[in-house]
């Protein structure tokens, strides 16, 4: 079967674990090179069992999205050994939950910083590559932001992260707009999961627990799923495969477009 | 294309041209077994002979042959995998100051209530599906359904309903226990034979075009294949998690404008 991404080169933010782990190895699954970029140091030994189950030739970049600097090197990078870039997946997150008149301005910060400055750079900065590289292939080359429900309706103590994905979907959009105006070749979209099975899900839990919210995190887990018209969180793979969806050719019409994967969530 | 639909049946109402035949085409090519529904015969033989699909003579307003349509299905088939309620109209709409109430009735039995219907035999046939109640319902709707047109005023209303159709319906199905999901796409303008149609009929058929292409900021109409690529991905396991959403196609048409 044809993956549809032979050839091409991609870059995961927050490729390590989670969403960003699964979506890179269905990306690599279709047949694209795949750039993991993440924080942890590259000769950390959670880097290479994560390289060997994408596969295909997965590579790893030290990657601080929230450093402009670490964007510049990391493009170069990947222009240097591959030539090309088809598909961004902007993924890497942050929570930092907590109440409004109580939170920092450095927490408050901290969100945007990664949630949103980080897709903001990321398209920046791979702006030139992937325009070049967009240009001889149908429906050119695909941004996928990765936003969350959160980017649609607001939770209690979540005002940083809410803010930080709502700027998400609407800077989608501006890309989208903005490309097309000028006939660049990229299309941008952003995806919106609902409560995903992931590490980032269970520490948020683990710390409402301590904080008194629930006896335990299994009981929040269990109030979410019941919240969620399917009854259940989603696993990565579930969210993976509508980011290799739009990174493909079968998306070439789709840009600007809000892709929510959240079992009926937001339809209640 | 692929294999991802093998051992799948799926429904295609209005499949007979444009999208919904392009959605034929698609799902065939992706490894389902099709039925389509429409009006035209002599347009849907050359379909069935190139897809294998199996062609049915039906109108999704007809509420009496919904049963035999269903019917057909469970005894030749056996099960429902993928709905793909797609046949509408637009013949006889118009403004708020010009609509024939006739006309408004008919475009509301078939863009909304057909749609209904479609939805209603799809859950209950896709209920008694051998492994348990499994499906994907996927609805046509509009980016009109986001931004109403002055001059097609039923199809705009009826384009918005539909939606709210999915979400309910993905509602009640997700609280039933069921795993049948149900979704809506909004395509913008798709280069079907009815748009080419309407727009070598105008005095300036360039002109006409143009204009169709300029709706959106990618600056083109959408193919009918880009289209139906995301029916087969709501329709495939791939969407698994995927309920009660609405899907723009639209090249960026409604995500904003492209300025001055």
């Amino acid at each position: 079967m044809s993956g549809g991404l032979e050839g091409r080169v991609a870059i995961v933010t927050g490729g390590l674990r989670g969403i960003g782990l699964a979506a890179s190895m269905q990306l690599a699954a279709k047949g694209a090179k795949v750039w993991v970029g993440d924080l942890t140091p590259a000769d950390h030994a959670e880097v290479a069992p994560a390289l060997e189950q994408i596969g295909n030739g997965a590579a790893y970049i030290e990657l601080d999205v929230a450093s402009e600097q670490s964007w510049i090197d990391a493009v170069a990078k990947v222009e240097g050994e591959d030539g090309r870039l088809d598909v961004l997946v902007n993924n890497a997150g942050i929570d930092g939950t907590g109440r409004i008149q109580d939170m920092s301005l450095d927490l408050w910060r901290k969100v945007q910083s990664v949630n949103s400055d980080g897709a903001f750079l990321g398209v920046k900065h791979s702006f030139a590559l992937m325009e070049k590289s967009g240009k001889d292939r149908k429906g050119g080359s695909s941004i996928i932001n990765v936003s969350s429900v959160m980017g649609f309706v607001a939770f209690p103590e979540s005002a940083a992260y809410c803010a930080s994905k709502g700027a998400i979907r609407l800077f989608t959009k501006a890309c989208a707009v903005e490309f097309a105006a000028y006939g660049v070749p990229i299309r941008t979209n952003s995806v919106h999961p609902g409560f995903v099975q992931t590490p980032l899900l269970d520490a948020g839990f683990e710390r409402m627990v301590k904080r008194g919210v629930a006896d335990k995190a299994q009981d929040l887990k269990d109030q979410v799923a019941a919240s969620t018209p399917v009854n259940r969180l989603a696993d990565p793979e579930e969210i993976a495969a509508a980011i290799a969806f739009l990174a493909t050719e079968d998306a070439s019409y789709m840009t600007g477009s809000e892709v929510v994967v959240d079992g009926g969530y937001l339809a209640r | 294309m692929s294999d991802r639909l093998a051992g799948k049946v799926a429904l295609v109402t209005g499949g007979t041209g444009g999208i919904g035949a392009g959605a034929v085409k698609r799902l065939a090519a992706d490894g389902a077994k099709v039925i389509f529904t429409g009006s035209r015969k002599e347009a849907a033989e050359p379909l069935c002979a190139e897809t294998g699909a199996t062609f049915v003579s039906h109108r999704v307003e007809d509420v009496a042959a919904w049963e035999d349509l269903s019917a057909m299905i469970r005894k030749d088939f056996g099960r429902l995998d993928i709905a793909f309620a797609n046949a509408g109209i637009e013949k006889g709409d118009g403004s708020i100051e010009t609509i024939d109430v006739d006309n408004w009735n008919q475009i509301i039995a078939v863009n909304q209530t057909g749609v209904m219907l479609t939805a209603q035999h799809a859950v209950r046939i896709m209920k008694d599906n051998p492994e348990g109640p499994t499906g994907s319902i996927i609805i046509n709707s509009s980016m009109n359904a986001l931004r109403a047109m002055g001059n097609y005023m039923g199809y705009s209303v009826t384009k918005a309903a539909v939606v709210a159709i999915a979400k309910s319906a993905a509602n009640y199905c997700g609280q039933a226990g069921y795993k049948i999901r149900v979704n809506a796409i909004l395509p913008g303008v798709v280069e079907t034979d009815l748009i080419l149609n309407i727009m070598n009929s105008q005095p300036d058929p360039d002109a006409a075009r143009a204009m169709y292409e300029g709706m959106s900021p990618l600056n083109r109409m959408a193919k009918v294949e880009e289209v139906a690529a995301l029916v087969a991905f709501l329709g495939s396991d791939e969407a698994a998690f995927i309920s009660g959403g609405e899907y723009t196609i639209d090249g960026a048409s409604t995500a904003g404008t492209q300025g001055v």
